[in-house]
Order: C-alpha cells, then sequence, then structure tokens
C-alpha cells in the first residue's frame, strides 16, 4: 500500500499522458467525424464512397493493427510520426470512423419535413444545419459519443505500446520495480474509472438538457 | 379582378415531371393572379402536391416553366442560353417569398412557437429581435394562438399546431401561400378552428394555391378550382362551375367518391 502511495507522483505523470492524448483524440475525430458524417449525408454523390470505405475499413481493423501501421510501416515511405503523434492520428482516425456513423444516424434520424420547412422559410444550407437539424440531432448524437469518448480514453492505453509512459505503463513500470501488483492494479483500475464515470455523468446531464422532444 | 400581367403572381408553362417511369405531371398550365384563392382537388397520385412542391422547388421539375412574381424558380440562365438549376443561395431567397404550410405541420420542435414564426423573420429577413417578437405574436395573435407563444410544439393540440404553422408562413410576408393537404393529419373537430384562419387570410387579400379534400372548404374559398388527373388539369373554372361536374365522368366519380368518404 505504501509503494502504492509513493508511486502517486509517477501515476500522476501518466494520468496527464492520457488524459492529454485522450483530449487531443476527441477533439480531432469531432472534427473530422462531424465534417465527414455531415459529407456523407448531404455532400455531392462524388464524396459518398470515399467517405464510404474510410469508415468501413477503419471501423473493420484491429486499432493496434491500425497503430503499428502507422509506427512502423508509413516511415517506409517516409512518413515519419514520433510515437505520440502516431497513436494520436491511429486513434483519432478510428474513432472520426465511429463519429462518421454516430453524425449520420442522428441526422437521418430526423424528419424529411424538418429540412423541407427549413427551405420553405428561406435558410439556407447552413442555417438549416445550424438552427434547425443541429439542435434535434445532437440529442441522438450526445449518448454514442459519450461512448466513444469513453472508448478513447481507455483505448489511449495502447500508447503504452510504442514506449509512451502513459498511466498505464506508469502502473506496469511500478508493479516491474516492487513486484506488488494488487494495490496499483486496483488503483490504477479507480484512476481510469473516475474519469469515464464523470464522462457518462456529464453525458446524462446533457441528455436531459436536450430533452425537449417528445417521441 | 384586374387581369393585367404584373398582377401575375405565379405563371407556369409546359410542367413535366417524372419519378423514374411513372410521369407525375403531364404537361401543366397555369396562371395565378395577386389575390386569387386556386384549390386544386384530384384523386391521390393525381399530381397534385407534386405541382405544388415544384413551387418552391422542394421538388425540381423535369421540363417547362415556374415564375413566380416574374421570377424561374428552378433555373437561371447560364451564357448558351442553357439553363442551370439555382444554387442553395439563390434559391433561398426565392423561397423566403412563397409561403408553404404542410400536411404535417412541421413545426421545429425545439423551438417555441414563437421562436418557429421568428426563425425566419431574424436569420432569412435579419430582422432585431424585437422586431421578430413583434412580428411574431402579433401573427400568432391573429391566428388565435395569444396565449401559447411559450408552449412547444409538443405541448400544443394537432389545430394549434397548424395555426403556428401557418403563423410562421405569413409572417415572411410571402407573395404567394401553398397549402398542401393541411388538415388532412387533424382530428375532424381540429379541422374547422385552422380552415377559418385560411377564409381570413383570403378575405384580406392573400394569393394562395390550396391543396385539399375539403370540398366545402373549396367552394367556400377558392376563386377557382382546379380538377386534376393523371399529371394534368383537367377541368378548372368557378367552383360553382367545377363542382356541379356537368359532363365530366371522372370529376364526378371523384367527387362522389370524397361525398361518400364523408358521409
Amino acid at each position: 500500500m505504501l509503494y502504492a502511495i509513493q508511486s502517486l507522483p509517477f501515476l500522476w505523470k501518466g494520468l496527464l499522458i492520457t488524459l492529454e492524448v485522450s483530449a487531443l483524440v476527441v477533439f480531432l475525430s469531432l472534427i473530422a467525424g462531424v465534417i465527414l458524417g455531415v459529407g456523407i449525408v448531404y455532400g455531392p454523390r462524388w464524396l459518398y464512397w470515399p467517405i464510404r470505405i474510410y469508415s468501413d475499413f477503419l471501423r473493420g481493423i484491429p486499432l493496434l493493427v491500425l497503430i503499428f501501421f502507422i509506427y512502423y510501416a508509413l516511415p517506409l515511405i517516409g512518413l515519419n510520426f514520433t510515437n505520440i503523434m502516431s497513436v494520436v492520428v491511429a486513434l483519432s482516425a478510428f474513432e472520426s470512423a465511429h463519429i462518421i456513423e454516430v453524425v449520420r444516424g442522428a441526422i437521418q434520424s430526423i424528419h424529411r419535413g424538418q429540412n423541407e420547412a427549413a427551405k420553405a422559410i428561406g435558410l439556407r444550407f447552413t442555417q438549416r444545419l445550424l438552427y434547425v437539424i443541429a439542435p434535434q440531432a445532437i440529442r441522438r448524437f450526445l449518448p454514442p459519443w459519450i461512448n466513444a469518448v469513453v472508448d478513447t480514453v481507455k483505448g489511449s492505453a495502447l500508447v503504452s505500446l510504442v514506449g509512451i509512459v502513459d498511466l498505464t505503463l506508469a502502473i506496469q513500470q511500478v508493479i516491474g520495480r516492487t513486484y506488488v501488483p494488487m494495490p496499483l492494479y486496483i488503483l490504477g483500475a479507480i484512476m481510469y474509472f473516475v474519469i469515464n464515470y464523470i464522462l457518462s455523468s456529464a453525458s446524462r446531464v446533457l441528455e436531459a438538457r436536450f430533452a425537449y422532444i417528445r417521441e | 379582378m384586374g387581369a393585367s400581367s404584373s398582377s401575375l403572381v405565379v405563371q407556369i408553362r409546359g410542367l413535366r415531371k417524372s419519378f423514374g417511369v411513372n410521369r407525375v405531371l403531364d404537361g401543366v398550365d397555369l396562371d395565378v393572379r395577386k389575390g386569387e384563392v386556386v384549390v386544386v382537388i384530384g384523386p391521390s397520385g393525381s399530381g397534385k402536391t407534386t405541382l405544388l412542391r415544384c413551387i418552391n422547388l422542394l421538388e425540381t421539375y423535369d421540363e417547362g416553366s415556374i415564375q413566380v412574381d416574374g421570377v424561374e424558380v428552378g433555373f437561371h440562365d447560364a451564357p448558351g442560353g442553357v439553363r442551370q438549376p439555382r444554387g442553395d443561395r439563390e434559391l433561398s431567397h426565392i423561397r423566403a417569398d412563397i409561403g408553404m404550410v404542410f400536411q404535417l405541420f412541421n413545426l421545429f420542435p425545439h423551438l417555441t412557437a414563437r421562436e418557429n414564426v421568428m426563425l425566419g423573420l431574424r436569420k432569412v429577413r435579419g430582422l432585431h429581435v424585437a422586431e421578430a417578437k413583434r412580428i411574431a405574436e402579433q401573427w400568432l395573435t391573429r391566428v388565435g394562438l395569444a396565449d401559447k407563444f411559450d408552449s412547444l410544439p409538443s405541448h400544443l393540440s394537432g389545430g394549434q399546431q397548424q395555426r403556428v404553422g401557418i403563423a410562421r408562413a405569413v409572417a415572411m410576408d410571402p407573395k404567394v401561400l401553398l397549402l398542401d393537404e393541411i388538415t388532412s393529419a387533424l382530428d375532424p373537430e381540429l379541422v374547422g378552428e385552422v380552415l377559418t384562419v385560411v377564409q381570413e387570410l383570403a378575405k384580406d387579400g392573400m394569393t394562395m394555391i390550396v391543396v385539399t379534400h375539403e370540398m366545402t372548404f373549396a367552394r367556400d374559398v377558392a376563386t377557382r378550382i382546379l380538377f386534376m388527373d393523371g399529371g394534368r388539369i383537367q377541368i378548372q373554372g368557378t367552383p360553382r362551375e367545377v363542382l356541379s361536374a356537368t359532363g365530366h365522368e371522372r370529376l364526378k366519380a371523384f367527387l362522389a367518391r370524397i361525398e361518400m368518404m364523408h358521409h
């Protein structure tokens, strides 16, 4: 137990890496996923298949393979990423593929008549999206998106595989030195749980905030 | 009624449209003058709703021309005399002057009654909040919803929702108002309150094109009735001329079916 307490500052550094990677990935994947998701619903026909293939392909391969591909294979064709960036890129691409589907589903769940009514009063495309579609779609977007964020936090543990000392690797290194695995694994689990519990609680608050539509 | 071309609000020539192999509009010509209330009747699949939806380009058309206040709705002339489909920005300008009320109301469920009416005034007409609010409240009061400004659509009855839908359309001060079977989704006891509002608008000189199955209403409100069948206008005339239906078999059959449904 003492070891666990003594190792806290070290674990804290690992936790910060986990949070930094997660935040970066959540931000990048949200931007990419929303733009591509809107593109697949409303974009021109030539845009549909590239996005479709991107989304299906990335959702169809294991995340670990994607990380190793970017970290080990891309340098062979001259694309070098630092170890942390290769994981951020891999995770962002992977999550954005999921967000594309969430955005698509959220938009398509809204009755066609909403877009028509918005057109009929003369709103332009971006206005229709901003004032009519998005405020309704966000309610369906939030729950699966928060799930994706939780997955990202957990998935960020994979950075330890390319030698970055995040929370997971920090725990393993402390165990390697002290040979007392149990308290440290429990401590690590609690830390991950607290982060994700905060996220899912925030999600419930947000869902209630956007629950203005009677089904 | 003055018949000068300046009072022409809608002019449709040779309008054709197909969904796949199914031709829904097969050469429609129609002139609607300022202040006219044109009621379109006909069996389902006759093309009447599609005609209405082409006028503000919720449906594109394949051939022919629709002009609203002298402006071609679907196309602009590109160099070389080719017709090009209009872009989103141009279309939005045109649509802002064409009001539409929908069968299923299509109110924005996340906005209150007042916000529903204000949205177009603010974002399309560019009015300040205070002015948009004043106009929205004025119209909601006129349709009998002075006590419902802050209600969300989900807290309103069907008839009330449809009256908000009408207020939302007329608040934009449209050159023509399109009404697409606006009472079809209502319980029978709520139909009257909506039609009363439309009759008042007609009295005030609003130019309207109305698709409906309510024959009594059609008779009362129409300056002209069109009977559509097979994607064409088969007969048109005053309510008395059309509804007495002498000598047109398909119109007679249609009116008999409607009559049966209502008794």
